[in-house]
C-alpha cells in the first residue's frame, strides 16, 4: 500500500472517530458553533485529501455530508436529531470505505451510496420532510441484478426516491453479476482484485488504521519474561562488581541498570490500556438509543484513565456494551413516566471504574425504575426457575440477581435493543471467565447498579512486602489503609479472638502466621507490628512479624494446581529473584473466618442485615440475672471497658460514670435488674455523635461470626428477636432502643447500623 | 544443567522410546523424555503455606514461576532424608511443573514392547500414576503418567 494512502487511513480513522463524538456533542448543544466549525473541517479535511488521492467513493459521500456540516454551520440550518443521525450515517460509512480500502490494500472497494448521498443532499437542499420518508419500491429489474451484485456495504433502513431529485444524480453503477468479480466504479483509478469480496470488508477498526500494531499476547509474555530476567542478571551483577570501584566497570554498569529498568516498564505498559478505550464507542451507543428508544439520556463517564490489562479490556467490552443498552432499555422509563415519578426526564447512565480492595471495579449505574421484585419473582417461577415456596423464601436481593439467570428477560416486549433474555448471563459468564464477578443493588424506583469486579490478575499493582514466620508475602496495597505499632497489652482477647482498640473502633484482628497455618513461635511481650486492610466494608488488622517496602509488582496466576488455595491472588517475582506469594485479603478474611468476603458495600450489607441474611460479627454476653445469651454487632459497639462498680454514680436515678472526661450514662436491658456494687463491671460503650452509653453485662461471652436468622422477631422493646448462635436461643438487643433511653430521645439514629 | 548420558539402544530395529530415569527413595522412574523440558540442580523455593504436602513451593527458573511438585510425597514416600535434590520440569495443560526427584538419571532408550503392564499387586497409589513397568538389567523402571501425576495433585485446605 502506498505510504500516502497509509497516512490517510490513519488520519482519518482518527478524525472519523472524533467527528463521530463531536457529532453526539453537537445534538446536546446544537448552538455551538466552534463544535460545527471542527467538525466541518475535519470532514472538508477528508473530502479535500480523497480528492487528492483519487478516492472518489470516498470524496462523494464527505462532499454530500458536508454540504449539510457546511448549512449547520451557516446557521441556514438547525442541527437537528434527523439530520444529525443522517450525517452520522455518512459517517458510518466512511468508516465502511475505508475499511475496504485498507482491506483492499489502497484501492476502493465498489459500493452503491447514491441513497445515502441523496438523503444527504436533500436535507442539504432543505426538503428533509421528504427525503427519508416516501419509500416507493424501485424497479424490479434493479433489485434483481442488485441481488445477484456483490451487496452494498452499507444500506440505509429505508430507500428512498430522493436520488432522482438530487442536484447531481450521483447514480452509481450498478455492477454487472459476473462470477463474483467486482468490477471497479468507472471513476476508481484502479481495478479492484477479484478475490475482494465487498461483504469480507470488516467494519471493525484494523490495523493501519489505529497507527498500531497487533502483537500477540504470548510475544508480550515473552518479553516481559526476558526482560525480568535481564534485570535479574543486572542485579546479580551490580552485587558481584559492588567492589570493583572502577569508572570503566561502574558507568556502563550504571547506564545498564537505567535501562533495563526502563525496558521492564515499558514492556509492562504495552499490557495496559485505560479502560476509557472500551467506552470510547459508548457516548455514540447511547446517542442512537435515545433516539431509538424516545428516551433523554445522559451518559457520565468516570475514571476512563483507570487501568486494565489489555486482554481483559477486550473480554469486558461486549458484556459493557451490553449493559449499557440494558439500562438505558429497561433501567431508565420514559421522560413522561419520569416526570411522572418526581425525577429529571432526561434519565443518568453512570459509568465508574475504580480500584478497590485489589480488584478494579466497575460501576454501571443508572436512575431509573430498578428490578421489580415481583414481576421478577413471577417470570421465574413461570419459566420454571423456582418454585412458589422457594420464591416465598428468598430475600428481594437474591431474587433480583435471578436476572443473570439463562433464558431470563423481564421485558414486556422484545424490542430491537434488548428483552430476549439472552442478556445477563451471557454478560456474567463472560466476566467469570477471566475471573471477574458481577453483583447488583437496585432499588424499585431508585435505579440499578451493576458492580463488575475484575480481579487483578495480570494487572500491576504496589504491594506491601510483609514477613509472617520467615515467609515473605504480598500484600495489594490498594486493600492496606495503615500501618499499626501495637504494645502487647493493647491487645485484647475475647474468647479468644484478638482485638486492638485502635481509636474508636475495635479492630478484629488476625495473625497472618496463624491464618496461613505456619508454625511459629509465640514471642511474648513483643510489640504487634499490624497492617489494617480493609476488604469491602470490613476492616480487620493482620498482624505481621516484619513489614518491608512496596514494589511494584506483576501479578501472575497462580498454576492451575493451586488454584484452590483462595487465600492467594497471585505470585510474582520480586527484585532479588524470589518468588513470593501474593495474598487475596478477601480469600485471607474468609480463612480467618471473617464477614463479608464478597466486597458488599455498606448499604447492601446493612440490607441483608435487616433482612436476616447475612453473616454478622456479634458479641455474645450475658447479664445478671438472665442465664440468656444477648448478642449486639461487633460493628456497633466502640469499646470494651471494665469499670469499677464504686465509680458508678446515681444522679436524677440514672446510673452514670465519668468516663474519659465525660459523664457516660449507664444501662442495664432490665430496668430493675441488680447492679453489683463492688468489683469490676463489664461494660459495652456504644459510641453515637460524640457521645457514649454503656450497657452493663455480667460477663462477655465470644465474639461469632454467624449467618443471623432471626427465629422469632420480638414487640418487646429493646429486642429484635431471638436467634439460634452457637446452639443456644440467644436475644439479639436493639441497640437504638437503649441509647434513646439513654439519652432520652425520641429518636437517634445509631451509627447509621440496620434499625 | 547436568549432563545426560544416552545409552545407545541395544536393538536400532525395535521401536523404542526414550526415557530420562529419576530416583526416589531407591526405586527408579521413567518419564517419557518429549514431556521434559528441563533438568535442574537443587533451587531456591519459596513455600507455599496452606498447600498440601505434594507441593514443594514455588521457584524461579529464568524468569517463570514453576510450582515444584514433591514427587516423593505423591507417591507417598515422605521426606527426603538425604542432602541433594534434583528436578525434571514437564508441561501439563501447557504450565510448567518441577518434579523434586532425589537424583535424576539418564535417557535410555526403551523397546515399547519391554513394558509390561502394571503388577497387580502393586499399590493402588502408584499404579494410578505408573503406565507399566520396563525390566532393566539393575532392576525396575516403573513409567510414569506426566499427566495423572501432575493433575491429580491437589491444591491443599481451601484458603
Amino acid at each position: 500500500m502506498d505510504d500516502l494512502i497509509r497516512d490517510f487511513l490513519t488520519e482519518t480513522t482518527e478524525s472519523i472517530g472524533q467527528v463521530d463524538n463531536d457529532l453526539v456533542a453537537l445534538e446536546q448543544r446544537p448552538d455551538d458553533g466552534e463544535l460545527i466549525g471542527r467538525i466541518f473541517r475535519l470532514v472538508h479535511t477528508v473530502k479535500g485529501t480523497c480528492g487528492f488521492l483519487g478516492l472518489a467513493r470516498l470524496e462523494k459521500v464527505a462532499h454530500a455530508g458536508e454540504n449539510v456540516l457546511g448549512r449547520f454551520r451557516d446557521k441556514s440550518l438547525a442541527p437537528t436529531t434527523d439530520s444529525i443521525g443522517l450525517v452520522l450515517k455518512a459517517v458510518d460509512r466512511i468508516k465502511v470505505i475505508v475499511a475496504g480500502i485498507e482491506q483492499a490494500d489502497g484501492v476502493e472497494l465498489a459500493g452503491d451510496d447514491s441513497e445515502l448521498i441523496a438523503q444527504l443532499d436533500a436535507v442539504y437542499r432543505g426538503d428533509t420532510a421528504e427525503s427519508g420518508k416516501s419509500a416507493p419500491s424501485r424497479p424490479s429489474r434493479s433489485t434483481r441484478s442488485r441481488r445477484r451484485a456483490p451487496r452494498p456495504l452499507y444500506r440505509p433502513r429505508e430507500e428512498t426516491s430522493a436520488a432522482d431529485a438530487a442536484p447531481e444524480p450521483l447514480e452509481a453503477v450498478e455492477p454487472p453479476a459476473a462470477l463474483g468479480i467486482t468490477p471497479a466504479e468507472e471513476s476508481t483509478p484502479v481495478a479492484v482484485p477479484a478475490k475482494v469480496a465487498a461483504d469480507n470488508v470488516p467494519a471493525a477498526q484494523s490495523q493501519v488504521s489505529g497507527q498500531t500494531i497487533r502483537v500477540s499476547l504470548d510475544l508480550l509474555e515473552r518479553l516481559m519474561t526476558a526482560v525480568s530476567e535481564l534485570v535479574l542478571t543486572r542485579n546479580q551483577l551490580l552485587q558481584a562488581l559492588r567492589s570493583q570501584d572502577s569508572a570503566v566497570v561502574q558507568v556502563p554498569l550504571q547506564r545498564l541498570s537505567l535501562i533495563a529498568s526502563e525496558l521492564q516498564e515499558g514492556i509492562m505498559r504495552t499490557r495496559m490500556q485505560p479502560i476509557g478505550n472500551a467506552w470510547s464507542k459508548l457516548p455514540r451507543l447511547v446517542r442512537d438509543l435515545s433516539v431509538e428508544l424516545g428516551k433523554k439520556i445522559d451518559l457520565q463517564m468516570n475514571g476512563a484513565d483507570t487501568e486494565l490489562d489489555r486482554q481483559v479490556l477486550e473480554l469486558i467490552r461486549d458484556p459493557l456494551t451490553h449493559m449499557v443498552r440494558n439500562s438505558a432499555d429497561h433501567g431508565l422509563e420514559t421522560g413522561a413516566d419520569r416526570i411522572a415519578a418526581g425525577k429529571p426526564e432526561a434519565g443518568t447512565i453512570t459509568l465508574n471504574a475504580y480500584h478497590k480492595g485489589g480488584h478494579i471495579i466497575i460501576e454501571i449505574r443508572d436512575d431509573g425504575r430498578g428490578l421489580p421484585v415481583e414481576k421478577i419473582k413471577l417470570k421465574a417461577i413461570q419459566a420454571g426457575l423456582l418454585t412458589d415456596a422457594e420464591a416465598a423464601q428468598m430475600s428481594p436481593q437474591l431474587i433480583q440477581s435471578l436476572i443473570f439467570k439463562a433464558g431470563f428477560s423481564t421485558a414486556d416486549k422484545v424490542t430491537a435493543v434488548s428483552g430476549r433474555g439472552v442478556g445477563m448471563d451471557v454478560v456474567r459468564t463472560n466476566i467469570e471467565r477471566i475471573g471477574g464477578s458481577i453483583e447488583l443493588d437496585s432499588r424499585e424506583g431508585g435505579g440499578t447498579a451493576f458492580f463488575i469486579k475484575i480481579p487483578l490478575t495480570l494487572a500491576i499493582v504496589s504491594a506491601l512486602i510483609v514477613e509472617a514466620s520467615g515467609q515473605r508475602f504480598a500484600i495489594p496495597q490498594i486493600a492496606v489503609s495503615e500501618l499499626v505499632l501495637a504494645r502487647p497489652d493493647q491487645v485484647e482477647s475475647l474468647g479468644g479472638a484478638a482485638v486492638l482498640r485502635l481509636r474508636d473502633r475495635l479492630l478484629p484482628l488476625v495473625r497472618l502466621a496463624d491464618a496461613l497455618g505456619i508454625d511459629r513461635p509465640v514471642e511474648a511481650g513483643k510489640n504487634n507490628l499490624i497492617v489494617v486492610a480493609q476488604v469491602g466494608s470490613q476492616t480487620f488488622g493482620v498482624v505481621v512479624d516484619r513489614v518491608y517496602d512496596t514494589e511494584e509488582i506483576v501479578v501472575k496466576p497462580v498454576a492451575p494446581i493451586l488454584r484452590g488455595l483462595t487465600v492467594y491472588a497471585g505470585n510474582t517475582i520480586l527484585g532479588d529473584g524470589s518468588v513470593i506469594m501474593i495474598l487475596d485479603q478477601n480469600g485471607l478474611a474468609a480463612t480467618a473466618g471473617r464477614m463479608d468476603t464478597d466486597g458488599a458495600t455498606a448499604e447492601t450489607k446493612t440490607a441483608l442485615m435487616a433482612r436476616g441474611a447475612g453473616t454478622e460479627q456479634l458479641i455474645l454476653f450475658e447479664t445478671a440475672g438472665d442465664s440468656t445469651p444477648k448478642a449486639v454487632p461487633l460493628d456497633q459497639v466502640a469499646r470494651l471497658e471494665q469499670i469499677e462498680a464504686k465509680r458508678v454514680e446515681c444522679v436524677d436515678g440514672r446510673r452514670i460514670v465519668q468516663y474519659r472526661g465525660e459523664l457516660m450514662p449507664l444501662v442495664t436491658l432490665d430496668p430493675n435488674a441488680p447492679v453489683a456494687s463492688s468489683g469490676n463491671l463489664s461494660v459495652l460503650v456504644f459510641s453515637d455523635r460524640g457521645r457514649s452509653m454503656g450497657l452493663l453485662a455480667e460477663r462477655i461471652l465470644d465474639i461469632v461470626d454467624v449467618e443471623v436468622d432471626l427465629k422469632m422477631t420480638s414487640t418487646r422493646a429493646g429486642s429484635s428477636g431471638t436467634a439460634v448462635i452457637a446452639g443456644k436461643a440467644t436475644e439479639l438487643i436493639d441497640v437504638q432502643h437503649f441509647v434513646r433511653t439513654a439519652f432520652r430521645e425520641a429518636d437517634v439514629v445509631l451509627l447509621s447500623a440496620a434499625a | 544443567m547436568t549432563q545426560i548420558s544416552v545409552v545407545p539402544a541395544a536393538d536400532p530395529a525395535k521401536v523404542v522410546s526414550e526415557y530420562v530415569t529419576i530416583t526416589l527413595d531407591g526405586q527408579e522412574f521413567g518419564l517419557p523424555i518429549s514431556a521434559v523440558y528441563d533438568i535442574l540442580n537443587e533451587q531456591r523455593m519459596t513455600p507455599v503455606a496452606l498447600a498440601s504436602e505434594e507441593i514443594a513451593g514455588v521457584m524461579n527458573i529464568r524468569g517463570r514461576i514453576v510450582t515444584a511438585i514433591d514427587a516423593r510425597q505423591r507417591l507417598g514416600l515422605g521426606k527426603n532424608k538425604g542432602a541433594g535434590s534434583m528436578s525434571v520440569v514437564v508441561h501439563h495443560k501447557g504450565e510448567p511443573y518441577a518434579l523434586v526427584v532425589d537424583a535424576v538419571g539418564e535417557v535410555r532408550p526403551i523397546a515399547t514392547d519391554g513394558v509390561v503392564k502394571n503388577p497387580p499387586n502393586l499399590k493402588p497409589e502408584w499404579a494410578a500414576l505408573c503406565e507399566g513397568v520396563h525390566r532393566l538389567d539393575s532392576g525396575l523402571l516403573l513409567i510414569l503418567n506426566v499427566d495423572r501425576f501432575v493433575g491429580g495433585v491437589t491444591s491443599g485446605q481451601p484458603g
